[in-house]
């Protein structure tokens, strides 16, 4: 961890800390509200906790796009189709399950929460360091990528992983058209 | 703060898990597949610090396929919510055996 840690000051862990303190806080406000459109927003403050650990972590760019897209796009459209489906009070939403729901999440929360003890405990962390690391970095300081921040992630977007660029356009079309399909009313010629 | 960002990923998406598990509406249990997203999202950055920028690649076509999949699940659950008037899953059985 010595190479990663280095440029922890204790500001730096304080709002790391705080931000994500806040995500877990928002998270388990979001499963427990009743009403689906208090959900959305504890929803969007996680997403803004992550957003700013996402620029904490030298991801300036997705801490962008989480905004853009997450926050403003696809939360905007959850919100929307709550308030579209005037699904009523929430007292009525009954929308706990029963004890079998309640025993199934424990067993999966318990296992997870196993699984990440035994992670942080067996050093599995401090294997994952690639042994060049410090070369890496030494290197990638002496020579910057053009472009700043964004440089690093459009190059091998726009050269190793072009096709699956191109076909993400393909998946999107389907997206809309099938949306539209889906959304839209039957007629009676049907 | 790898450690704390893998961990803090692993709660956001055992609390992802926790809230499919246990509710019953389905646009709720759509936002928890949501977050699960965001907390593989986080593991990807932190990890992207040790790996190199491509991790952040992943990151942005993981935002793109979240954009489709909540454009195509909404669509459904409007299409749901006209035949049945409802989104709880309770009434939303007509698979189960």
């Amino acid at each position: 961890m010595m190479q990663i840690n280095e440029f922890t000051s204790l500001f730096y862990s304080f709002t790391f800390y705080f931000f994500g303190l806040v995500a877990i806080a928002s998270a388990i406000a979001f499963v427990t509200r009743k009403s689906p459109v208090a959900a959305a927003m504890w929803l969007v403050n996680v997403m803004f906790s992550l957003a700013a650990l996402y620029v904490m972590l030298d991801a300036q760019f997705i801490g962008t796009m989480q905004i853009l897209v997450y926050t403003g796009a696809i939360m905007v459209v959850f919100l929307f189709v709550i308030m579209l489906l005037n699904l009523g009070t929430p007292a009525d939403l009954a929308d706990a399950r029963g004890k079998w729901g309640y025993l199934a999440a424990l067993l999966v929360g318990l296992a997870l929460v196993a699984e990440v003890l035994a992670l942080t405990r067996e050093n599995t962390l401090d294997r994952l360091i690639p042994p060049d690391l410090a070369a890496k970095m030494a290197e990638a300081a002496a020579h910057p990528v053009a472009g700043g921040v964004i440089g690093p992630i459009a190059a091998p977007l726009f050269k190793e992983y072009l096709l699956a660029f191109e076909l993400t356009s393909v998946l999107l079309l389907a997206a809309i058209v099938g949306a539209v399909v889906l959304g839209k009313r039957r007629t009676d010629a049907h | 703060m790898l450690i704390e960002s893998l961990t803090l990923s692993a709660v956001l998406f055992t609390i992802g898990v926790v809230g499919v598990l246990t509710r019953r509406n389905a646009i709720i249990i759509f936002m928890c597949v949501e977050l699960m997203l965001n907390a593989v999202n986080l593991s990807f950055v932190a990890l992207s610090k040790l790996y190199g920028a491509t991790g952040q690649v992943f990151v942005v076509f993981t935002m793109t396929v979240a954009a489709a999949e909540a454009a195509v699940g909404l669509a459904i659950i409007i299409a749901i919510f006209r035949h049945k008037q409802s989104v709880n899953l309770t009434n939303i059985n007509l698979l189960k055996g």
